[in-house]
C-alpha cells in the first residue's frame, strides 16, 4: 500500500526500458554484504546493468529513474543454491519433469542446461520471493552421478542461463549406496573408479576400450572435476560419510568438494572448517528423517557458523522448484535459532555465489557488481515481508506471475463478469 | 460437542439405550455390549472400544500476566492476563487479582495464544525416521478402507510430536493417507508424551473419516488396472460405498426397532467398513476430505447431498479461493497450506492468498500442515498468508487470523467447546511466545496442555525426549 511510488516508478521504467538504462534505488536500509555493512537511508545506483555506486550520499545523475524504497529494505538478490527452477513444471507429470533420467545410458555428461526452460511458470513466482540467481541441480537417476549443474538468473529471458557446467552432483548418501549396488562401500568404490576413468581420459578410452565405471562421454564430463576446475557436490547427511568425503577429497587433490544435505555436518564442523569445504544445508531440517540424519537439529546452522564453516542455505525440506522462494523464511528461522542476521542473509545471497565461483559478480551491493537489487517492504527474513520491486541485470522485472493472475481473477468473487473473461 | 448416539433420531428409546452403553458416558469399551431384557438381548457394539486413557497432569494455579493476548476467536487484549485453575481457563482479562499460591508468569512484551490445532497430520503414522517399516499411513490395498483406524498405526514414540509441541501445537488430528477413496478413520490427539496412543486420545472427541478426491486414488488403483482409474471412477466408488452404507444403516435401524419392541429379530452381520460410514450418516463421524480442485469439491458437495451427509472440511483445497461462496453455502470449511503447490496437476493453481480469500469470501478457513516440518511453524504459515492477503487488499486483523490456527480447526474437529480459544471454562491449552508469533523470530517459550506445563524452551526438564532419540546423536536437540 505504501509502495505506490515505487510501483509507479517501475511501471514507467518498464514502459521505456531503452530510454532509461540508469536506476537509482533510494530511501531504504541498504544491506551491502560488504565491509560497508548496512547503510541506513542509502541509495544504490545502477547503470547499464551494473552497480556503479552504493552509499548514504550518492549523487543521482539527471535522467536516472528513481525507485523509492520508501523506508523499506534494499538488498542484493537472493541466490538459491539448490533448485530445479525451469526443470519441473508439475513434479508428478514425468513429461514436465526433467530433473533426472532413470533410463539414460549417461550420467555425469547429463547437463541441466539442455533441460532448462526459462519460461517455466515457477520461475516468476520464485522471483517474487526475491530470488534473482539460482543454481540448477540435476537429480540422480540410475547412477550416483546426477550430471552437471548450471547457474541462472530468474528474469525468464532467453539468456537467463548464464553459466553451464558449473559443478557435478553425486549422491553418496544412503540412497546413493542403494543406487550403487546396495552399500556405501559400493558407492565409494564406484566413485573412486570413476575418478580413475576421468584421470585416464582420453588415453584409457582408445580403440574400443571403456572405463571401469564410466563410458567415454561421462568420463570426459568428469575431467573438470578431477582436475579441480569445478566442484563435485556430494549429497551426504551422516557424519561418518562426511568424514569419508573429506578423506576422498584429500586422496583426490586437487578436486573441490561441496557437501549438500549435511544433516550431521555440525558434528564434523571443525574438520569442514579446516578443510575449507562448504556445506549447503536447510537450517530448519531438525527431524531424524532417516538413519543418516539422526543428528538433525535446528542448532546445526549456528554450530556450523560458530565453527567457521562456509554455509549456504537451501529449501531441501520444502522443494527446489516451487518453494525455493521460502529461502528467506528458512534463513529467518536460522536467526531465530542463533545465527546472526548478517550471516544468515549472506547464506542465501553472497555465500552461494562464492561457492559457485561467481561471488565477485553476484550477492553484494557494491560498485562493479551486477545490478541484482531487491526492494522489500520490511526485513526480508520476516515471513510477513515481501519484495515490492526488483532489478535483475540492472533492469526492472515484472512483479507478476501466473499465481498473481489467478489471484486477481478470483479476488472479487461477486464480480458479474464470468471468470474466464477476467484477465 | 453434543453426545449424540450413532442412531436414527426416529428411534428415540433406542438412542438412550445406546448412549448408555456407547462408552461415551464413561462405561468401558468392549466388543459387544447388550442391553438385556427378558425377551432376549439387543445386540449393540461399542462405539468406543479403544477408549482414551488420557488424564491431564496435575497442575496448580497459574496466572500469566501482562501479555498481548490473542483469544483465538478474534479478540486481542493488550496487557492481558490469563488465569488457569485445575487445568481450565478461569479468567481472561486485565489486572486480574493474583490468587493465593498461584504461579505468576510475567509475560510483558510477550504474546499468549491458544494452543495451535493441526487438523491434518500424519505424525505417528508416518513417523521419523522414514524407513520402510514406518509406512503405516496408507492402507493401499483397496480403494475403500473405511474400516481402518489411524490410531492403530500411531507410534507414540515419533519424535515429530515433540517437535510440533515446540511449535505450539497442543491438539492434532492424525489422518490416514490419501491413496484411497475412503482412507479410514482419523483420531484427534492431545500432543502429550505417552507410552500408548490411548494415553494421547482427546477424550470424547468425535472420530473423523479421511476421504480423498482426484489424482491419488485414480493413480494408485489405475496403475493396477483396477477401479478407480479415473475421476468418474472415483465418484462411482464413493456412490457405491455410500449406497451400501445407507442400506446397512436401514437394516440396523430396522433390527433395533424390532428388537426394542420385543419382536423376534436377528441382527445384521457386522461390517466394520460400513460401521464407519454409518457413523458419518448419523452425524457422529466428521468427514475430512482431501480435495484440491474447485470443480471436484463441487462434485463432492453434490455427492454429500445425494447421500445426506455433511463434508466438514476439504483438506489441501488449493482451489478453494475459486469457490468460497459454495463452501459458505454448504457450511464446509477449507483447511489449506500457505504456499505449497506444483507437485501434481491438481495442485497447479495454488496461490498464496488462498487462506485470506476463502475467509474473505465468507467460508470457514484454517491452516493445516500435512507435514512433520510444516506443523512446527504453523504460526509462520498463517503470517505469510495473512501478509499476502493484505498486499492484495484483504484487510484481516492478526487477532482474526488466529482463528485459522485455533478455533476454526477446533470447530471442524467437533471440539470447539473444549479447546481452540482462551475462554473461561475451556481446557487451558496455551502457548506463551517470545515475541509476536507472526514474526519469523518468535519462539514458543512455554506450552501448557490442560493447564500442565508440557514444554519449556529454557528448561530441559520440561522438554520431552522420545525413546527413539535416547543415545542418538541428536538426543535432546530441537
Amino acid at each position: 500500500m505504501q509502495r505506490f511510488i515505487s510501483a509507479i516508478a517501475l511501471s514507467m521504467a518498464l514502459a521505456a526500458p531503452v530510454l532509461a538504462q540508469s536506476y537509482a534505488v533510494t530511501n531504504g536500509r541498504v544491506v551491502t554484504n560488504t565491509d560497508s555493512g548496512i547503510i541506513e537511508n542509502g541509495t544504490v545506483l545502477v547503470r547499464d546493468g551494473s552497480i556503479v555506486a552504493v552509499g548514504g550520499d550518492v549523487t543521482i545523475p539527471v535522467g536516472t529513474t528513481v525507485i523509492d524504497a520508501d523506508g523499506g529494505w534494499i538488498t542484493p538478490g537472493i541466490f538459491a543454491p539448490v533448485t530445479q527452477l525451469g526443470l519441473i513444471e508439475v513434479a508428478l507429470e514425468g513429461s514436465t519433469n526433467d530433473t533426472s533420467a532413470d533410463e539414460s545410458p549417461y550420467s555425469v555428461a547429463l547437463d541441466v542446461a539442455d533441460s532448462f526452460n526459462p519460461a517455466g511458470m515457477h520461475i516468476d513466482s520464485n522471483r517474487l520471493g526475491g530470488i534473482t540467481r539460482a543454481a540448477l541441480y540435476p537429480g540422480t537417476g540410475w547412477n550416483i552421478f546426477a550430471g552437471q549443474g548450471g547457474l541462472i538468473d530468474t528474469s525468464g529471458s532467453n539468456t537467463s542461463l548464464f553459466e553451464t557446467g558449473s559443478f557435478v552432483v553425486a549422491d553418496l548418501s544412503q540412497s546413493g549406496a542403494a543406487t550403487a549396488g546396495g552399500s556405501r562401500s559400493a558407492a565409494w568404490t564406484y566413485l573412486d573408479a570413476a575418478f580413475a576413468d576421468a584421470r585416464g581420459y582420453p588415453g584409457r578410452f582408445s580403440g574400443d576400450h571403456q572405463g571401469d565405471a564410466l563410458n567415454r562421454y561421462d568420463a570426459a564430463a568428469l575431467v573438470p572435476v578431477v582436475r579441480g576446475r569445478v566442484p563435485l557436490v556430494m549429497e551426504l547427511d551422516r557424519a561418518a560419510d562426511i568424514r569419508r568425503a573429506l578423506r576422498f577429497r584429500t586422496e583426490h587433490a586437487p578436486m573441490q568438494l561441496v557437501i549438500a544435505g549435511g544433516a550431521e555436518a555440525w558434528m564434523v564442523a571443525d574438520e569442514l572448517a579446516a578443510a575449507g569445504v562448504p556445506v549447503l544445508i536447510d537450517p530448519i531440517r531438525n527431524l531424524p528423517s532417516s538413519f543418516d540424519a539422526l543428528g538433525s537439529t535446528l542448532a546445526g546452522a549456528q554450530r556450523l557458523q560458530e565453527a567457521g564453516v562456509t554455509v549456504a542455505y537451501t529449501t531441501q525440506s520444502a522443494d527446489g522448484y516451487f518453494n525455493a522462494r521460502l529461502l528467506t523464511q528458512h534463513a529467518g528461522n536460522a536467526v531465530a535459532h542463533g545465527v546472526p542476521w548478517d550471516a544468515a542473509f549472506r547464506a542465501i545471497s553472497l555465500t552461494p555465489a562464492e561457492i559457485y565461483g561467481v561471488g565477485d559478480r553476484f550477492g553484494a551491493l557494491a560498485a562493479g557488481y551486477t545490478g541484482d537489487v531487491v526492494v522489500w517492504d520490511g526485513d526480508p527474513l520476516e515471513v510477513m515481508s515481501a519484495p515490492v520491486a526488483m532489478l535483475i541485470n540492472g533492469e526492472p522485472t515484472a512483479m507478476t506471475s501466473r499465481e498473481t493472475q489467478l489471484r486477481d481473477r478470483y479476488i472479487n468473487i461477486t464480480d458479474e463478469t464470468p471468470f474466464a473473461y477476467r484477465r | 460437542m453434543t453426545l449424540k448416539a450413532w442412531m436414527p433420531a426416529t428411534a428415540l428409546a433406542a438412542v438412550f439405550a445406546l448412549a448408555a452403553c456407547s462408552g461415551e458416558t464413561g462405561t468401558s469399551g468392549g466388543d459387544t455390549q447388550t442391553a438385556s431384557s427378558e425377551s432376549g438381548d439387543v445386540v449393540r457394539y461399542s462405539l468406543d472400544p479403544y477408549p482414551s486413557t488420557y488424564v491431564p497432569r496435575e497442575s496448580g494455579v497459574t496466572l500469566i500476566q501482562n501479555a498481548t493476548v490473542f483469544d483465538g476467536i478474534g479478540g486481542r487484549i493488550e496487557d492481558g492476563d490469563v488465569l488457569v485453575e485445575n487445568g481450565r481457563i478461569t479468567a481472561v482479562g486485565t489486572g486480574l487479582e493474583v490468587p493465593e499460591g498461584a504461579t505468576v508468569i510475567d509475560a510483558a512484551g510477550r504474546y499468549v495464544t491458544p494452543g495451535i490445532i493441526d487438523i491434518h497430520s500424519h505424525l505417528g503414522d508416518y513417523p521419523s525416521p522414514g524407513v520402510n517399516a514406518h509406512n503405516d499411513g496408507n492402507e493401499m490395498t483397496s480403494p475403500v478402507t473405511a474400516e481402518v483406524w489411524a490410531e492403530h498405526s500411531v507410534w507414540p514414540q515419533d519424535v515429530g510430536f515433540e517437535a510440533a509441541l515446540a511449535g505450539g501445537v497442543t491438539t492434532l488430528n492424525i489422518l490416514p493417507g490419501s491413496a484411497n477413496l475412503f482412507g479410514g478413520r482419523g483420531i484427534t490427539l492431545r500432543n502429550v508424551p505417552s507410552r500408548t496412543v490411548q494415553g494421547m486420545k482427546f477424550p470424547d472427541a468425535p472420530y473423523t473419516l479421511k476421504m480423498a478426491c482426484g489424482e491419488n486414488p485414480s493413480r494408485v488403483y489405475g496403475s493396477r488396472n483396477q477401479s478407480p482409474a479415473t475421476d468418474m471412477g472415483n465418484m462411482a466408488g464413493y456412490r457405491a460405498a455410500w449406497q451400501s452404507a445407507v442400506e446397512y444403516r436401514t437394516s440396523w435401524n430396522n433390527y433395533w426397532e424390532s428388537a426394542e419392541a420385543g419382536e423376534d429379530a436377528s441382527p445384521p452381520s457386522r461390517n466394520l467398513e460400513l460401521d464407519t460410514l454409518m457413523g458419518v450418516l448419523d452425524g457422529e463421524i466428521l468427514v475430512q476430505m482431501h480435495c484440491y480442485r474447485a470443480d471436484q469439491m463441487a462434485q463432492i458437495i453434490d455427492l454429500s447431498h445425494e447421500f445426506d451427509y455433511q463434508v466438514t472440511t476439504f483438506h489441501h483445497a488449493v482451489e478453494a479461493y475459486k469457490i468460497p461462496d459454495l463452501l459458505a453455502e454448504n457450511g464446509t470449511c477449507a483447511a489449506v497450506w500457505a504456499d505449497w503447490g506444483g507437485f501434481k496437476m491438481e495442485a497447479y493453481d495454488s496461490i498464496r492468498e488462498n487462506l485470506p480469500m476463502v475467509h474473505a469470501g465468507g467460508a470457514c478457513a484454517m491452516i493445516h500442515s500435512d507435514s512433520d516440518m510444516g506443523i512446527q511453524r504453523l504460526n509462520q504459515e498463517v503470517a505469510k498468508a495473512l501478509a499476502d492477503g493484505r498486499r492484495a487488499g484483504i484487510d484481516i486483523s492478526d487477532a482474526e487470523a488466529w482463528r485459522w490456527l485455533t478455533s476454526n480447526p477446533a470447530t471442524a474437529l467437533g471440539i470447539a467447546d473444549q479447546t481452540g480459544s482462551l475462554e473461561v471454562g475451556k481446557r487451558a491449552d496455551i502457548v506463551l511466545w517470545s515475541a509476536d508469533p507472526f514474526s519469523t523470530y518468535a519462539r514458543a517459550d512455554r506450552v501448557w496442555i490442560d493447564g500442565a506445563l508440557t514444554y519449556d524452551r529454557r528448561d530441559e526438564a520440561v522438554q520431552p525426549v522420545r525413546d527413539f532419540m535416547l543415545g542418538q546423536p541428536g538426543e535432546g536437540d530441537q
